[in-house]
């Protein structure tokens, strides 16, 4: 046994290693944007979900210049957190089929990284949906978002990688329900209030080609603030929700 | 150092005892067969081994620390029920991402290596989802053994292996044992099981009924066991 033991010590020494905290993320994030990238079943839903929203809001009420100032940042985060939740609800739902969670799991990749992996890789998707929306938006709605396009993808990116924060965390934990498409949104957009307060308020202007009016610095505070405690409570969170 | 050590582990599922007072110590370089009826507890033990569940009571240890610590996890590979192989992605692909997240060097060499060695070296560029379910099982075979780990946690690895696979893997069961590799091995398939086993552990209702050493005798009449622990038929 004693040279059983020496001879699998020595082999290992030359080949293996942990991975690296970002590593392991990184890893993790490729393999979900590869998969979603060759199916694109939740991109595709999404984006489709997104248009069809946009056009048919602005087939009913054709609103004018002044009614969409006042819905733009409303209107934009309602679409872009209902067709989040289709890609959010896949993320650990893609990870069922053939038990392939167990397997990351089992890996030595720590759960905080596997987590932040997914993360990373749902707010480039939803980023993409939300980038594409703006264009259709632009559009139909006669906005020129692109006057203020830094601060107004700043914003999106600061309120999408809420939306994925929290997302991807409840995407965990209602994995195994059997009703998760349901549930997930019931769970995840109380939380995110604060966040789409925020971000409702900072891209309703931007999205206009405006510059955002009084109270700015308030709701960009709470915005990182929200990102910032729930990015550190969720990786906390992360072992807890992944192993039974 | 013993590679396996379990020290009056229970595990509920609600208020059903999956495990009872379970003690068991395997040996590093032992290939334990983990044999057991329907719901005997064979895939909670391994479950458990794996790091993938945790007990309900006790101590478990694998190759010394708790099998949640990443250093140990790094040194365990692990075959479930699933397969745990992404269909939307090819052979190489799926055995390249776990190599890399075990960390290994060269790891598309190593994958290509591997895929050679379970005979899917043609395929190594087909989508999963294109691979009959024989194909898919030594493809995660691979993937257990890709990081060359101390300890193999197998959940019924002989499912729907033909004969020649049942063969390969047998082979790999063999060299594993020989390499030093501790084995842990559930299945339904006695003779298979039996054949590279060093060890025998029998779970009868979560209880550990039988504990030792393979024998000849078990070779020659695998059912034996059922029997003279109070399963059979």
């Amino acid at each position: 046994m004693a040279q059983a033991e020496a001879r699998v010590g020595a082999r290992r020494k030359s080949s293996l290693a942990v991975p690296g905290w970002w590593r392991g993320a990184l890893v993790v994030a490729g393999k979900d944007l590869r998969s979603e990238l060759r199916t694109k079943d939740a991109l595709n839903a999404s984006l489709a979900f997104s248009v069809v929203i946009l056009l048919l809001f602005s087939f009913a009420f054709d609103p004018t210049v002044e009614e969409t100032r006042a819905l733009a940042g409303g209107l934009l985060w309602l679409v872009f957190a209902f067709a989040g939740a289709l890609i959010l609800n896949r993320s650990f739902a893609r990870e069922l089929a053939n038990d392939c969670l167990d397997a990351l799991v089992a890996s030595p990749v720590s759960p905080a990284a596997l987590y932040l992996g997914k993360v990373a890789a749902n707010w480039v998707l939803l980023m993409v949906v939300q980038l594409a929306s703006l264009v259709v938006f632009g559009v139909f709605y006669n906005a020129a978002w692109t006057r203020r396009l830094g601060a107004l993808v700043g914003v999106v990116a600061l309120g999408t990688w809420a939306l994925s924060v929290v997302g991807t965390l409840f995407s965990a934990l209602t994995v195994n329900l059997r009703l998760r498409e349901l549930m997930l949104p019931l769970l995840v957009y109380p939380v995110l209030i604060p966040a789409l307060l925020g971000a409702i308020q900072l891209t309703g202007p931007l999205a206009m080609g405006e510059a955002p009016g009084a109270g700015t610095e308030v709701w960009l505070r709470l915005l990182v603030g929200f990102d910032v405690i729930f990015t550190a409570l969720a990786l906390a969170l992360s072992e807890a929700a992944l192993v039974a | 150092m013993n590679a396996l050590e379990l020290e009056d582990v229970w595990k509920f599922y609600g208020d059903f005892p999956a495990l009872r007072r379970l003690h068991l110590t395997v040996p590093q370089g032992a290939c334990l067969a983990l044999l057991g009826r329907n719901g005997a507890g064979k895939t909670t033990l391994l479950r458990i081994l794996a790091g993938l569940m945790r007990a309900g009571r006790g101590a478990v240890r694998v190759l010394g620390a708790d099998p949640r610590d990443r250093a140990v996890r790094a040194r365990m590979g692990v075959l479930g029920h699933g397969i745990a192989l992404y269909d939307e992605l090819s052979a190489i692909e799926n055995l390249v991402l776990f190599a890399r997240l075990y960390g290994l060097d060269d790891a598309f060499g190593r994958a290509r290596q591997w895929l050679e060695r379970v005979g899917l070296g043609a395929s190594a560029y087909s989508l999963v989802r294109e691979f009959s379910r024989g194909m898919r099982q030594r493809l995660a075979v691979a993937r257990a053994f890709l990081h060359e780990p101390e300890v193999v946690l197998l959940d019924e690895p002989f499912t729907a292996l033909d004969d020649r696979a049942v063969e390969t893997l047998q082979g790999l069961l063999r060299d594993a044992v020989t390499e030093g590799r501790t084995i842990v091995l559930s299945t339904h398939q006695l003779r298979e099981a039996l054949e590279p086993a060093t060890h025998v552990a029998l779970l009868v209702r979560g209880r550990l009924a039988f504990f030792g050493e393979r024998s000849r005798q078990m070779l020659e009449d695998p059912g034996r066991l059922y029997r003279e622990f109070g399963e059979a038929g």
